[in-house]
């Protein structure tokens, strides 16, 4: 279709839609590799500049190699074009490519549909409570650049755009939160999601070197949050367990088995199987416990030491390390309930291939480590004592507790058992294993989270990614494998208060310091504030899936898809027409203020309504006249209304008492009308 | 010709079933003299074509948000399609309770343009944005935004063919704010005509000397009748010739000029063009009636049935012109 002259953009509108354009992709920014957001911002720069200095659009073969270009550098830079990630920058490079070709209001409508998809995508990368506000700033943005689009001529002030962008968003929510509510959710995925979908990698691996745990440390990102069921175990005991790593190369620690699934490597025929669950005695009370674990994209979930075997959360299954893992990686927030048992007996029979495989130590490695081991099994001491010897050495020697411990050489555990002697929990852990594994006592180390802060205002626990630790298990006869924390040698305050009790404040990240006053004090006040609102979100919105939904309408008699819809459709109805009715009662012509003339004007209705309606052309001295020529059994009436009416609007004195004689007369008028008296009479 | 057309309609049914609900629809709509006041019975609204892309672009945001179970997703779904409800109930306010008025229309020649002026009155306290008239199944001719109580004046363009009465039909006032997902529209026919004079012969020819009075047409010339102004005094002129009032304020005798009016009233009459047809004869007289006018010269106009006394002026031409024009051959 031909483009008219009216059809052609306002230099203000483009740049008021480059404005918009700039916000919605904004979040994107960040996500995108860095030549896409380059080019991105060079295209809506160089349109900018190119209205303001009426350059020529480039020609169709350039728009055509651009696009070309765009599909060969996505598919470079992701690997693929579709998927979450891929798809997503595939549609912002689009987005921007359109700018090229963009200089009529039609091509605004199609800028404009694809500003609402990429608003979408953003939500499949977050989904936190501001980007709540985010949704309803850019829907009004880019609903008042439809607005500005579909009015032919000049631009509309950039206030009016927007007060009527606002007020129409503003009215879409109540049908919105309708829908939200009964708009059946089939439980997806409809069909599959692609392999990138969710959240990032984040949080504890299963491999350990020296400075892993200390750089988890710097986040205040929440790792889980815990609700107690029952009597909440002291901090000292709130050992939560992750990955169990055996396997030693000389500086790292990793899981035997490794790969995104641990579930795809099952190999029933080895007698080295990873999933059979070794015998365990429990005794005591269990602690009973509610989980909700923030997507980490792993597939290990965290559980109390020791979960009980068979109160284990659904699609889950224990390894040989007694090891929590869930069937499917952890893309979205998932919650569990569990059980555990703070006093067990793990595996008091251990296999012969089990014993070597956590006696195992690369040789050649760390030799000091391994001669003083030996050096104290040829003192003839035991394995509980040689335990005893080793922390002492840590509780006794120069041993220092740091986040920043200078480096170490080849031999990570030798230069800092000998040499520099300041570590973290995962040096502490890593020189105790190995110590343990020379001296002959099988001995593995379990990273994980240990303690957590309860938030007083919502009753429950939260466990962040700063209280990541690793501690180490040996294996004892009889006992089983039993935790010891060589942390808790070095700085037992860090297991019974958390990190922030062990470490210099200097040293710590500010949100982990305990200030009494200042910034960091209300941030951490606000954030525990911050962290209740945000549970409720994830609980009612976010987390408002189809079983939630089942839930919620089932207590209004609503449990069934048929009856949503029914509802569903009969309320849109509703609010909808009484939206409608509404909005006609505000497009009525105004009521006059002055009151004689809207009685003069109800008297013209009523006389119109009898075939004699006023003309604009006629004053109401004509006006009376003729009619009373027309029907002359009303003309003392007419009268009467007429100069009531006069007297009232033009002359000043008694206004009062001439607007209730002119009331008066159109009473009688609309009496006549109802019963016309005088018809019979006339021929 | 028939099987093309019954081919046409096999392969486009939505658009046969268009034209056959359009004559009913058009046929039905009664040409009044106006004010028109177009309650809520008479505005119709559609979705327009990005109407259908928006509700199917929700649609698709739907199953994506159920795919991937995204809470955020679905509510700015759930928000585009609220929107598209609203839009249905905004555009339709925006159209109901206009007055439509008949405005002014120029008469024009054959072979141009006439411009009906429709003016369409916002009695609302609110602002109705966008507000278009058209004629039927064609394009958008021109927009205005009214102010509450205020009354734009929208100009609608009908070529003009053949000389005489041009009656406006049915034209839609239709608007499709403010979100153009949907198009709410009004078919009003108003009793508006415009004369349409004769297409005027090429210039060139002259008309035949006039009988009677006077001879050639001629242009001015010093005479005696018509006085044409002042002039300084030369040798020779006559006393009586001076403009003495003049005399003590500009200290200079200055001398009274004339013009000749012989010649100047003449007739255009049917029977001096023998050789041209009934057609032709009409504008090669309304091009003498606009050269006449254009000189400043009298004339008149003689026709079959038709006399008009000699005059000037535009009141005159028009009375020659709409003659000119209604003229039955």
């Amino acid at each position: 279709m031909k483009t008219t002259a009216e059809d052609y953009l306002a230099q203000a509108s483009l740049l008021r839609l480059l404005g918009v354009l700039a916000l919605v992709t904004a979040p994107h920014i960040a996500r995108l590799p860095v030549w896409t957001s380059i080019v991105v911002i060079a295209i809506g720069v160089w349109r900018a500049v190119a209205a303001l200095r009426q350059w020529p659009l480039p020609p169709q073969w350039l728009k055509v190699l651009f696009v070309l270009a765009a599909f060969i550098g996505i598919s470079v830079s992701y690997g693929r074009v579709s998927g979450q990630h891929a798809g997503s920058a595939l549609l912002i490079v689009m987005l921007a490519l359109k700018l090229t070709e963009m200089r009529s209001r039609r091509d605004v409508l199609v800028v404009v549909s694809l500003c609402y998809f990429t608003m979408l995508t953003h939500f499949l990368f977050s989904q936190e409570m501001w980007t709540a506000l985010y949704l309803f700033g850019c829907a009004i943005a880019v609903t008042a650049m439809l607005i500005e689009a579909n009015h032919a001529g000049g631009a509309l002030p950039w206030h009016v755009t927007l007060r009527l962008g606002a007020s129409l968003v503003a009215q879409a929510l109540p049908l919105m939160v309708l829908l939200f509510v009964l708009f059946p959710r089939v439980p997806g995925p409809l069909w599959g999601l692609p392999s990138d979908s969710g959240a990032a990698r984040s949080g504890i691996s299963d491999t350990m070197s020296p400075g892993d745990i200390a750089s988890l440390i710097q986040s205040d990102e929440i790792a889980f949050r815990v609700q107690f069921l029952s009597e909440p175990p002291p901090m000292r005991e709130r050992y939560w367990r992750g990955p169990v790593l055996s396997y030693f190369d000389g500086r790292r620690w990793s899981a035997p088995f490794r790969g995104d699934n641990y579930f795809a490597l099952v190999n029933p025929g080895t007698r080295l199987n990873a999933y059979v669950v070794p015998e365990v005695e429990v005794s005591g009370d269990p602690v009973r416990y509610e989980v909700t674990l923030e997507p980490n994209r792993q597939n290990w979930l965290f559980a109390l030491d020791l979960p009980a075997k068979d109160a284990l959360p659904p699609n889950t299954q224990l390894t040989g390390y007694y090891q929590l893992l869930s069937r499917e990686l952890a893309k979205d927030q998932i919650r569990y309930q569990a059980l555990s048992y703070p006093h067990y007996r793990l595996e008091p029979q251990l296999d012969e291939q089990w014993q070597r495989s956590a006696e195992r130590l690369p040789k050649d490695s760390n030799p000091r480590t391994v001669a003083l081991a030996k050096a104290w099994r040829a003192q003839g001491l035991d394995d509980d004592q040689v335990i005893a010897r080793a922390l002492t050495m840590f509780r006794q020697e120069e041993f220092f507790y740091t986040l920043e411990p200078p480096a170490v050489g080849r031999d990570p555990v030798d230069g800092f058992l000998f040499d520099t002697k300041r570590g973290f929990c995962e040096h502490y852990s890593s020189a105790f294993t190995v110590l343990m594994r020379a001296a002959g006592i099988p001995a593995r180390v379990v990273v994980g989270y240990q303690g957590g802060e309860r938030n007083d205002a919502g009753d429950y626990y939260v466990v962040r990614q700063s209280d990541a630790h690793a501690w180490s298990e040996v294996w004892l006869h009889d006992r089983g494998w039993v935790r010891v924390d060589p942390t808790a040698a070095v700085a037992p305050s860090r297991v019974e208060n958390g990190i922030s009790a062990a470490i210099a404040p200097a040293e710590l990240p500010g949100f982990l310091r305990r200030e009494k006053a200042g910034f960091w004090y209300w941030r951490v006040r606000a954030s525990v504030a911050w962290d209740m609102v945000n549970v409720a979100w994830d609980r009612w919105v976010m987390g408002f899936n189809n079983q939630k939904q089942l839930e919620l309408l089932g207590r209004f008699g609503l449990g069934d898809w048929q009856n949503m819809v029914l509802a569903l459709t009969l309320s849109l109805t509703l609010v909808a027409g009484a939206m409608g009715v509404l909005l006609l009662r505000r497009m009525r012509p105004a009521v006059p203020a002055d009151p004689a003339l809207r009685l003069w004007r109800a008297a013209t209705r009523v006389l119109a309504a009898k075939g004699f309606p006023q003309p604009r052309t006629e004053g109401p001295r004509d006006y009376v006249q003729r009619v009373a020529q027309a029907e002359p059994s009303l003309a003392p009436a007419l009268r009467r209304l007429l100069s009531a009416y006069l007297s009232a609007r033009y002359l000043d004195e008694h206004p009062r008492e001439a607007e209730v004689e002119l009331a008066a007369a159109l009473k009688a008028l609309k009496a006549w009308s109802v019963f016309p008296r005088g018809r019979e009479t006339r021929a | 010709m028939t099987f093309r057309l019954f081919l046409r309609n096999l392969l486009h049914p939505l658009r046969w079933a268009q034209g056959k609900i359009d004559q009913w629809v058009l046929a039905r709509v009664k040409r009044q003299p106006g004010p028109i006041p177009v309650p809520r019975t008479r505005v119709y609204i559609l979705p327009t074509r990005f109407g259908y892309a928006f509700i199917v672009l929700v649609f698709v945001m739907v199953l994506a948000a159920m795919n991937y179970s995204n809470s955020m997703a679905f509510a700015l779904a759930f928000l585009m399609a609220g929107l598209w409800l609203l839009a249905m109930n905004h555009t339709h306010a925006n159209l109901v309770n206009i007055e439509v008025r008949a405005g002014q229309v120029a008469p024009v020649f054959a072979g141009e343009v006439a411009h009906f002026e429709v003016n369409v009155a916002n009695a609302a306290p609110r602002t109705r944005y966008s507000v278009s008239v058209s004629w039927p199944r064609a394009p958008v001719v021109q927009s205005a935004d009214l102010a509450p109580d205020h009354v734009a004046a929208l100009k609608l363009p009908l070529a003009a063919a053949r000389r005489g009465w041009l009656p406006a039909k049915v034209f839609a006032v239709s608007t499709e704010f403010p979100l153009g997902l949907f198009h709410a529209w009004t078919w009003l026919e108003l009793d508006m005509t415009c004369l349409v004079y004769p297409r005027p012969a090429a210039v060139g020819r002259s008309p035949p000397p006039a009988r009677g009075t006077g001879g050639q047409l001629t242009g001015d010339r010093p005479g005696l009748d018509e006085f044409a102004g002042l002039r300084n005094y030369q040798r020779g002129d006559t006393a009586r010739s001076i403009h003495w009032k003049s005399f003590p304020k500009l200290r200079a005798p200055m001398v009274k000029q004339f013009q000749e009016t012989l010649d100047r009233e003449f007739w255009l009459d049917w029977n001096e063009l023998p050789d041209l047809d009934g057609e032709a004869r009409l504008s090669q007289l309304t091009r003498w009636v606009l050269e006449a006018e254009g000189r400043h010269l009298s004339y008149g106009l003689r026709l079959p049935g038709t006399r008009i006394t000699p005059s000037r002026g535009a009141t005159h031409q028009h009375a020659c012109l709409k003659a000119l024009a209604l003229h039955d051959a």
